[in-house]
């Protein structure tokens, strides 16, 4: 089955004159603490109005919830005990490995690295506590290279950039909800509350209001020369942005690294590109099974079994054709 | 749980309350105290933090999004089904000779159309953006190729309708100069309405199947064929509602026809399904709906086939076939939605379909890899 966008990368295939590389994320959630900084960077500097009304959900330090139409990062906290994380370990060594890829010199710097001195006599064995440990985790649009939201749009407001990432257009968008049941990982979503500030009166109205709403991995910022507002105040380059070859191969060492480490649990999440979804623009580095984060196991991109799904249609189409046409020559006058 | 082996020295605890079914508890700051300001409240003590037995799922919340769609599109789904289905009656009976047949399937059609077009427009968020759709063809959106449908029958039933309510009034309609257009234009424009009859009947089951919500997504392969089904029952249904017995035969024989494609796809897309994909089809307000769907479906059949030549009995089938064609449409759109909530239907079908490629030797294709 031939999708529309292949090895060449999302942004080529999609017409782009080829002089962007494709941008993404790297979120690496085992140095992660949970500190939200990237939650409320996005929120500033997107305006997006918060989700409920300041409530406790009773799941750890988590009272976001969920990605959605006005939370385009969200920071999952899972809490586990020595048995789980066992469990985790195990499964991670039952991962099929990818290889490392050979690529060229780097465009963007070394993260994670050491600071200047002599450090020879430093511990640096990362401090550990077996018995418990407490999962964070920035999830994201994952910008995919086929995007199920991007493919079902039926205005055409949402569209691949430059950058080969997928970005609404609010103004053209009519609210239609088809890319929402689209989205293999839930995060795209119609946004239905005007407001951009529930505890103020507001007198100029949110021109997002009732349009479909995501990460736009900051494409008003990229255009600029920026970084997302997300990796660019994340304290412990948890999320880096960078070009998407430099990021998958950096995801990939940092696996094998911690492997090496006996942290068999790490594992990497949308660096296939012959998954589902043909590979993600935004990688993740996970400690457990991706369902635990609340990712999809298997994602697939609906567009996949498509032209199967029209043939049926199709047929579907000229068996009521058939049943019209007997019905008429056998009815008797 | 034990976490330390000292945890074995505590008293018992009450069991920890687990995040089943995707029902969260929320409070609200006023309910712990600190609402009026007036005194600090205890903003956590009541709070159970959720340590779950099983990871199966992140605290129970779900994994994809149900699209914001309400009862306008399970309307428009069913008067879309009727529309299809009446314009194949009309233009076989434009064929066949039987005038009254026609006028009456030209009729439904058109107002079908109409009233289904204003409900897929009411479900819009932007609904003055309703011309963006016109903006581009998109072969990979069902939504965007059935808009074109919707519009192009649309607009050729206005034109056999304008024609027929002519017709009715005697010809005494102020259309002027218009009439011998309208006349000229009525063979083309039924050919047209009878080649996008069928795709607007069908394009629905697309539509829905090309989703990741679990209910939809695992009927893919049996959706447009119920949904033709059911267009085909409620047509047949609407013309023998609007027609005298003498010339309805070829709708009763389509209900017929509907009906026992309609009972037997429902059931073998139920069949092909992981066991908590077909739940919501047969649990909750959609199971009733659908069980009823498939009790009038059934009664309007027998009905049309053993009383069809009675005026009284087709019209009381008839109406039995619309309503089985509407609850089914409110069913399996309330179906889909309902299986968003629980997460353990998206995750556990792709967990299986993943071994399941396992098993058979393909291991290259998992978005989970080891480096």
């Amino acid at each position: 089955m031939s999708l529309l966008a292949g090895p060449e990368g999302p942004s080529a295939e999609a017409g782009w004159d080829h002089d962007h590389e494709r941008k993404g994320f790297f979120t690496d959630t085992s140095i992660c603490i949970g500190c939200k900084a990237c939650e409320v960077a996005c929120k500033e500097w997107n305006r997006n109005p918060i989700d409920g009304n300041l409530e406790i959900l009773g799941s750890s330090y988590d009272n976001t919830g969920e990605l959605g139409a006005n939370t385009w990062r969200h920071v999952a906290f899972v809490e586990q005990g020595q048995e789980r994380i066992e469990e985790a370990r195990e499964s991670g060594r039952k991962l099929v490995s990818l290889g490392m890829p050979g690529i060229g010199p780097k465009s963007s710097g070394p993260r994670g690295a050491t600071p200047a001195g002599d450090l020879s006599d430093v511990d640096r064995t990362p401090p550990d506590t077996p018995e418990f440990r407490w999962l964070m985790s920035s999830d994201v649009c994952k910008h995919c290279t086929n995007a199920g939201c991007l493919d079902v749009c039926p205005t055409g407001a949402i569209f691949r950039s430059e950058y080969g990432s997928v970005v609404v257009q609010q103004d053209v968008c009519n609210g239609c909800g088809t890319c929402v049941s689209a989205c293999p990982f839930g995060v795209i979503e119609r946004r239905d509350d005007g407001t951009v500030s529930p505890f103020a009166v507001r007198e100029e109205e949110d021109p997002r209001r009732n349009t479909a709403s995501k990460c736009t991995l900051c494409y008003d910022r990229l255009v600029d020369g920026e970084q997302p507002a997300c990796s660019a105040t994340c304290p412990t380059q948890s999320i880096t942005f960078g070009d998407h070859p430099d990021l998958t191969a950096d995801a990939k060492q940092r696996v094998a690294d911690l492997h090496e480490r006996g942290m068999t649990e790490a594992r990497l999440y949308g660096a296939n590109p012959k998954d589902g979804v043909g590979g993600t623009g935004s990688v993740f580095l996970l400690l457990d099974e991706p369902e635990v984060y609340g990712l999809p196991p298997d994602p697939q991109v609906p567009t996949k079994s498509l032209p199967k799904l029209y043939a049926r249609t199709g047929l579907a189409a000229a068996g009521m054709v058939a049943a019209v046409a007997l019905s008429f020559l056998g009815a008797r006058r | 749980m034990s976490i330390t082996e000292y945890d074995a020295d505590r008293p018992p605890e009450k069991p920890r309350r687990r995040g089943g079914g995707g029902k969260r508890r929320r409070r609200g700051l006023a309910e712990v105290g600190m609402g009026d300001g007036s005194r600090e409240g205890a903003v956590v003590e009541d709070v159970e933090i959720e340590r779950s037995e099983q990871f199966d799922s992140y605290y129970g919340r779900p994994v994809v999004k149900a699209p914001p769609w309400e009862a306008p599109i399970a309307v428009y789904l069913f008067l879309g089904g009727v529309a299809g289905g009446s314009g194949l009656l009309a233009f076989g009976a434009q064929c066949t000779g039987r005038p009254v047949l026609r006028r009456s399937a030209r009729l439904t059609a058109l107002g079908t159309v109409g009233l289904g077009t204003l409900a897929l427009i009411e479900d819009l968020g932007r609904p003055e953006r309703f011309l963006n759709m016109m903006r581009t063809v998109k072969v990979t959106s069902p939504m965007s190729l059935g808009t074109w449908v919707v519009g192009g029958f649309a607009s050729l039933s206005g034109v056999l309708g304008a024609l027929e309510v002519d017709r009715l009034a005697g010809e005494k309609l102020p259309l002027g100069a218009l009439r011998p257009l309208l006349r000229a234009a009525e063979g083309p424009a039924s050919l047209g309405q009878v080649a996008l009859a069928p795709a607007l009947a069908s394009y629905t089951g697309a539509l829905l199947g090309n989703t990741v919500v679990p209910t939809w997504e695992a009927g893919r392969g049996h959706l447009p064929y119920l949904f033709a089904s059911s267009a085909s029952l409620a047509a047949g249904g609407a013309a023998m509602v609007t027609t005298p017995v003498a010339e309805a035969g070829p709708a009763r024989l389509l209900a017929a026809a509907g009906v026992a494609g309609d009972v037997a796809s429902m059931h073998l897309m139920k069949e092909s399904m992981h066991p908590l994909e077909r739940e919501p089809l047969e649990t909750g307000t959609p199971g009733k709906l659908l069980t009823w769907a498939e009790r009038l479906a059934i009664a309007g059949g027998v009905g049309t086939l053993l009383g069809g030549r009675s005026r009284v009995i087709a019209a009381a089938s008839g109406a039995a076939l619309l309503t089985a064609s509407a609850l089914t449409r409110f069913g399996v759109l309330n179906a889909g939605l309902e299986s968003v909530k629980d997460p353990r239907r998206v995750i556990e079908p792709q967990k299986a379909r993943l071994a399941a490629r396992r098993a058979a030797g393909i291991s290259d294709d998992a978005i989970t890899t080891a480096g």
